[in-house]
């Protein structure tokens, strides 16, 4: 067997007396994918960011390619053959996807850039993943999954030996996901390494070899990725007995057991644009209504046509027995309905602003007197909140970037909890949040439910509907084509109804 | 200022001196600066006359920067200021001086103090609904006020220094209380009120959040248009004001030269105290504080005898270093 590419051991690194890794290990494999997993805070990113050159560690030793390394910019790791391809793309939009590739290394001729050659060399490049575009468009007019195809190309053109992943799927639809796969396996029988970090758990038993999974800054486990399960994976990141955690449930919106009362919101051929064409639905008192459906088939339009965001140009909301779609968020809010949107980063956080603030964004009309916030009800409302739900944070003034995904999370539900809404409109509220958290904003969730409010639940996780919802309203290409009702549904049932419409339609 | 837990010292230590200081206190910094230099250097600095003097010039700053500090907040920026205050103090004269104003005295006073602040916020009406409703870039839509505001003023005033004596007028620009310049007083108490409004209304926080996340804002119910069209015209009203005041000092309008380059003034202050371009905060005693280190450099200058055109090359060096410290902060 060969030395191994890279080799962490007792890396340590604190943030002003609070150790942030205590002794951690890292070793990956030539031509191995390596998933590196934990809970927010566990450490993941810490570890990568020391390899990357972003922070420079406090003890321990590195070993890359057979050398000692100590990085200490993000540069002097690229140059050693360590790519990063972020969540957020480093590249330019508006230049083509071969400026994009060559950026910074463009072939020459007589001094001038050889655009012959580096479109050749682009589209070389991109055929070794099965890609065929037109590398002389914008990379902005290609689709995200395309974009972050071109930032692999790009680092396997620079002759990276290790590519590291940041939760690379999150943005992907299940075709993209695929051809994402295809483009690993190919770096792997080339001999590069990958280290992936993602939050999805399905992911890592379809492509990985190895995991890594970090606690409270250790490392407290590799495994093969053959000798494991799911729930031994999510034990090890909880340091909890596998068998507590089956008895627990995997998932705890554990639906079908509330009693449905009355109609509150009702939606009838409801179109919006292109996104939204024919949408309807009917959401109860006390139960959650999922909307399923492929990433596009309209589930997020069809939420911000209901929250007032987008103008419904046919069709007929009521809400509460009142006729027509809120004007705006504000008339929404007014109307009892809140919504929980998808994007955390850009449409959720106002990062400058506490977590208090945070809070009572949306609820600010109801704590203000004379057009003056009432300071003293703001805090123990939020006070209350923060205890209820969990939040870990410093202190409620502390702000709202400097918390964890699942923590932000958190506290923007409870910006929307607190307007005691009669609707709750969920978009994506466990993506990017790690298990621990996910179960207790499940369970929050449900609590509420049993009081008798309507949720309509987006989730791009089957399972998450499947067991959490009481009823699943399927989403295709902007129409509602159709319900499946609790209990007896399976993930089983409901990739068959989506994929049975899209059958209909190809027969059609 | 909130204390990041991560990085904050655990155990007691002397306050360290280090960029992360300066960044906060950069403003603090540069006033204290100024202030001992002057003291070393500049004779009869220390003097009850020179503060007066002092204060009566950077009133007219603090009131504009402290407008612009809210535009900026919003993730704005208003360049019109300038031709805002032109515009509003060559009004007020015509209004007092004209014959109505001249057949009822008192009437005619009411009408200059409160017509050309309307017409000072009927420019930033005209800035907010370009900026919002039809999606004009701020530095775009403020430009279109900032070349006409001021040829609408010297169209008013036929391009003529127009002079005029009125005692109650202006008192607005060399009357005292206590001792110190009225327009002190002015500056100060909008200074407490605007802090008052960022910290505790529901104003200031919805405009931190528009400024912060506007689509987040939005769908937690802000009215976004109406809090920057809300600001757009409370910077113009300020700058309205501050043009008077101008006017009433020289007991002269003067288009041409009221308010020149006060938007760049005004910006700078805003920056030096704090402001971050890309929206979210709005620190106005750091306004203030901006525009009070703005106005020692220009004053250190001028009683040390240097150069009009090298103290602007003084002020471009302030800014820089402002933004300099900015931008290491948003890390």
């Amino acid at each position: 067997m060969n030395a191994p590419l890279l080799q962490m051991s007792g890396i340590d690194k604190s943030f002003g007396g609070t150790a942030a890794l205590r002794s951690a290990e890292l070793t990956i494999g030539r031509g191995e994918v390596h998933a590196v997993i934990g809970q927010n805070g566990a450490g993941k990113s810490t570890l990568i960011k020391i390899l990357t050159g972003v922070y420079t560690r406090d003890g321990g030793t590195i070993t890359f390619d057979g050398k000692p390394v100590h990085f200490h910019y993000p540069r002097e790791a690229q140059a050693a053959g360590i790519s990063t391809i972020y969540q957020e793309l480093n590249l330019i939009p508006l230049r083509t996807v071969t400026e994009n590739i060559c950026l910074g290394y463009e072939p020459r001729k007589w001094g001038m850039i050889d655009w012959r050659l580096a479109n050749k060399h682009a589209r070389e490049l991109l055929a070794r993943f099965d890609i065929d575009i037109d590398v002389t468009r914008p990379l902005g007019e290609y689709n995200t999954a395309i974009q972050q195809l071109v930032a692999i190309a790009r680092a396997v053109s620079l002759d990276a030996k290790l590519v590291i992943m940041d939760e690379p799927t999150s943005s992907l639809d299940d075709r993209e996901i695929a051809i994402l796969f295809g483009v690993i396996r190919e770096l792997n029988k080339s001999g590069v390494s990958v280290l992936y970090v993602s939050h999805f758990l399905d992911e890592l038993f379809q492509i990985c070899d190895q995991v890594t999974v970090m606690r409270d800054g250790q490392t407290v486990a590799q495994r093969e990725i053959s000798d494991t399960n799911k729930l031994n994976l999510i034990a090890d990141m909880l340091g909890r007995d596998p068998e507590e955690i089956r008895a627990a449930g995997m998932t705890d919106f554990s639906a079908a057991q509330a009693k449905t009362g009355d109609v509150l919101l009702e939606a009838k051929n409801v179109a919006t644009g292109t996104r939204l064409r024919d949408f309807t639905m009917r959401v109860h008192s006390g139960e959650i209504v999922g909307l399923g459906g492929l990433l596009g088939s309209g589930r997020t339009e069809a939420a911000r046509a209901l929250f007032g965001v987008d103008d419904v140009t046919a069709g007929a909301v009521k809400i509460d027995g009142k006729q027509g779609a809120p004007a705006n968020p504000r008339a929404a809010i007014g109307q009892g309905l809140s919504y929980l949107s998808e994007d955390r980063k850009a449409e959720g956080i106002i990062p400058h602003m506490s977590v208090r603030e945070n809070v009572t964004l949306a609820l600010l009309p109801r704590i203000t007197k004379h057009g003056q916030v009432e300071t003293k009800k703001e805090r123990e409302l939020v006070e209350r909140f923060v205890k209820s739900l969990g939040i870990k944070a410093s202190s409620i003034d502390q702000p709202i970037r400097e918390l964890s995904g699942g923590n932000q999370q958190k506290v923007l539900l409870a910006r929307w909890l607190a307007t005691e809404p009669r609707i709750l409109i969920l978009d994506e509220p466990t993506r990017g949040v790690d298990v621990g958290a996910k179960l207790e904003i499940q369970q929050i969730i449900r609590g509420y439910v049993e009081q008798g409010i309507g949720v309509v639940l987006i989730s791009s996780e089957f399972e998450e509907l499947v067991e959490g919802a009481d009823r699943i309203v399927v989403l295709q290409d902007g129409h509602s084509v159709s319900e499946l009702r609790n209990p007896g549904v399976t993930e089983n049932a409901l990739v068959k109804a989506i994929a049975h419409h899209y059958a209909d339609r190809d027969a059609a | 200022m909130t204390i990041d837990p991560i990085t904050a010292p655990r155990r007691w230590s002397l306050p360290k001196f280090d960029l992360t200081t300066l960044r906060q206190h950069g403003g603090l910094a540069a006033l204290v600066i100024l202030l001992v230099f002057n003291l070393l250097v500049t004779p009869n600095f220390f003097e009850l006359q020179t503060l007066f003097v002092n204060i009566s010039q950077v009133a007219t700053i603090a009131i504009v920067a402290i407008g612009m500090t809210l535009v900026i907040a919003t993730g704005g920026i208003d360049l019109s200021v300038g031709a805002v205050m032109a515009l509003s103090g060559a009004l007020a004269p015509l209004i007092f001086l004209s014959p109505f104003g001249v057949a009822n005295p008192e009437l005619g006073l009411v009408a200059a103090f409160t017509l050309p602040i309307l017409a000072a916020a009927a420019a930033g009406l005209f800035n907010g609904v370009m900026v919002t409703f039809l999606g004009v870039q701020p530095i775009v839509a403020t430009l279109i006020l900032f070349i006409s505001g001021r040829g609408i003023a010297l169209v008013l005033t036929n391009g003529n220094l127009q002079t005029f004596t009125n005692p109650a007028f202006s008192f607005l620009g060399t009357g005292r209380i206590l001792g110190m310049p009225f327009q002190g007083w002015v500056a100060l108490a909008l200074a407490i009120l605007v802090s008052w409004m960022v910290r505790r209304t529901v104003y200031g926080r919805h405009l931190l959040a528009v400024g912060g996340n506007e689509k987040a804002a939005r769908l937690a119910g802000a009215p976004v248009h109406l809090v920057k069209i809300a600001t757009y015209v409370m910077c113009s009203a300020m700058a309205g004001l501050a043009g008077m005041i101008v006017t009433a000092i020289n007991s002269a309008s003067d288009a041409a030269r009221n308010g020149l380059l006060m938007e760049l003034d005004a910006i700078a202050a805003a920056v030096v105290g704090g402001a971050l371009l890309m929206g979210g905060r709005a620190p106005i005693v750091g306004a203030v504080l901006g525009a009070i280190v703005i106005q020692l450099v220009k004053f250190t200058l001028l009683a040390n005898g240097v150069e009009d055109e090298v103290a602007l090359i003084a002020k471009a060096a302030i800014i820089i270093g402002a933004v300099y410290l900015q931008q290491t902060r948003s890390e």
